[in-house]
């Protein structure tokens, strides 16, 4: 087994886009994604990785490309950011579509305007609908191990979907953490070829992406979405076979001292690591919290959900994206959504933290725990609040 | 695709809607948005093929003995043969008629 080394983790990432022998990247700076695509250019020009890179001018173009060169059969591999991510907008619906595997980093950023640079979740919240796997990450080993999962799960034949890897900007894109890289043959084991089930190639002419009329178009949505909803199994067994071969274990919700829990945080990415924290000091306090967290975002994993909080009378949801003019964060709909129905539901309570780069600190969850304890017994009026937003 | 009549059900649908067969779009008839055919009047036609040359759709074609005839599985009803047509022998009527 490999020994742990300091590493940027956008270097980590990059590496496992490495160790996965990936045939063309096609990517455009954006801040904080940058040094992920820097130093695979780095890596191609070196001679490391044979592959193409194509310094595009411009986000659109870049899934543009991903795409071509998914469909041409090639592994392909983009990250990018905030408004790089919603350049890509309006290709991000047709990868999926044309089930291509293509696997994107996502270094979260922060929307404009007003301009920032900083990480909250609003980029890729903003792309809900998109119709890609997502995963979020909550350190740098985990950035690695999900880039590497990512490629398996998208290519898997029972899938072929293009799959997001999230992690949180500066906050893990930019720092230094101990990560364990893998050495080539053992990603040669958890990471077959990809054999494409259809692709472009002009001795055996195949149309792609082409229009589908009233008659047809329902038709093909519905497929795309239960190839989303099934993808859930591969994400789950592929986890499994990673944690058999490398012993490190994932699962789509994690959860975190939740026995006997009243009320549970409900956290996604690397604010979790200080999440747990927090409990560690409530718990020592003897106050009945715990803390789920989703490490699968899309397709929903409802049903692990539903049975991680089972038992609790109140969940405290952070939302690191707001939703403006609606019910609540993006994360408390969708639970909301989901336990709407369940006889017994507990109560959730919605928050929204760290927002564009505002820290979100020990005494932030101890304060959102205390609501939560609060609101259990009294209903707020409103049905969401921002935390550390200064009322003057 | 299989069945072009867009009735195929979500399961039949190849992967990505791919189309493994070329130049099947001719197997997809595009005709029926149309409101107005265009019939041509033999008698007055002097064969020139204007309406040919000018039918965007392909639609018209070379019929017997050098007349032209409408292919009315593509021919979408827009009366440019009509309008181009120089012994004015083609007549736009609806299609309820
Ligand atoms: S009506 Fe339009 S589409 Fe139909 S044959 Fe004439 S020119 Fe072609
Ligand atoms: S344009 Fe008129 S005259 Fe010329 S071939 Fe067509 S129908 Fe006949």
């Amino acid at each position: 087994m490999a020994k742990r080394i300091g590493m940027e983790v956008s270097i980590a990432a990059s590496e496992a886009v490495k160790l996965a022998d990936v045939d063309l990247i096609a990517a455009y700076p954006i801040t904080p994604q940058t040094h992920i695509v820097e130093h695979l250019a780095e890596v191609v020009a070196d001679g490391e990785l044979d592959a193409a890179f194509v310094p595009v001018e411009s986000e659109h173009s870049a899934m543009s490309c991903c795409i071509g060169s998914s469909a041409a059969g090639a592994r392909t591999f983009t990250a990018s950011s905030s408004q790089g991510l919603a350049l890509m907008h309006e290709m991000l619906f047709i990868a999926p579509a044309m089930r291509l595997p293509i696997v994107m980093v996502v270094a979260n950023r922060a929307l404009s305007g007003p301009i920032s640079i900083w990480n909250d979740h609003s980029d890729i919240m903003a792309e809900q609908d998109i119709a890609w796997i997502q995963t979020f990450a909550e350190n740098g080993q985990e950035v690695f191990d999900l880039v590497l999962h990512a490629f398996r799960v998208a290519e898997d034949s029972k899938v072929l979907l293009p799959m997001i890897v999230n992690m949180d900007g500066f906050t893990l894109s930019h720092v230094i953490e101990p990560i364990e890289i893998l050495d080539k043959a053992e990603v040669d084991k958890y990471l077959p070829p990809y054999k494409p089930k259809v692709r472009l190639d002009p001795r055996k002419p195949v149309s792609m992406g082409l229009v589908g009329v009233p008659e047809i178009y329902t038709e093909a949505k519905k497929a795309t979405n239960e190839a989303l909803i099934n993808s859930k199994k591969v994400v789950v067994k592929a986890w499994k076979e990673f944690g058999d071969l490398f012993g490190r274990y994932y699962n789509p919700v994690e959860s975190y001292k939740t026995e006997g829990a009243e009320v549970i945080l409900i956290t996604m990415g690397s604010i979790s690591e200080t999440a747990m924290t927090a409990i560690d000091k409530m718990r020592e306090k003897g106050l009945p919290v715990g803390l789920v967290r989703f490490r699968l975002w899309k397709p929903f994993p409802a049903t692990e959900f539903k049975k991680a909080i089972a038992g609790a009378q109140t969940l405290a949801v952070v939302d690191r994206a707001l939703s403006p003019g609606g019910a609540c964060g993006p994360v408390a709909e969708e639970i909301k959504a989901a336990l709407y129905a369940e006889r017994g539901r507990p109560k959730v309570f919605n928050f929204i933290a760290g927002l564009g780069g505002r820290d979100v600190t020990v005494e932030n969850f101890e304060e959102i725990v205390s609501r939560a304890f609060t609101y259990a017994k009294k209903r707020p009026k409103q049905l969401y609040e921002m935390i550390g937003v200064r009322e003057i | 695709m299989a069945k072009i009549d867009a009735i195929m059900g979500w399961k039949e649908l190849d992967l990505g809607c791919v189309i493994r067969q070329p130049g099947s779009s001719r197997a997809f008839k595009t005709g029926d948005w149309r409101s107005q055919r265009p019939v041509v009047d033999r008698d007055k036609c002097i064969k020139c093929g204007l309406c040919w040359v000018y039918c965007p759709d392909l639609s018209m074609v070379p019929a017997e003995e050098g007349y032209y005839k409408v292919n009315l599985d593509y021919c979408k009803g827009c009366g440019i043969c009509a309008k181009e047509c120089p012994k004015d022998a083609i007549t736009m009527v609806l299609e309820e008629d």
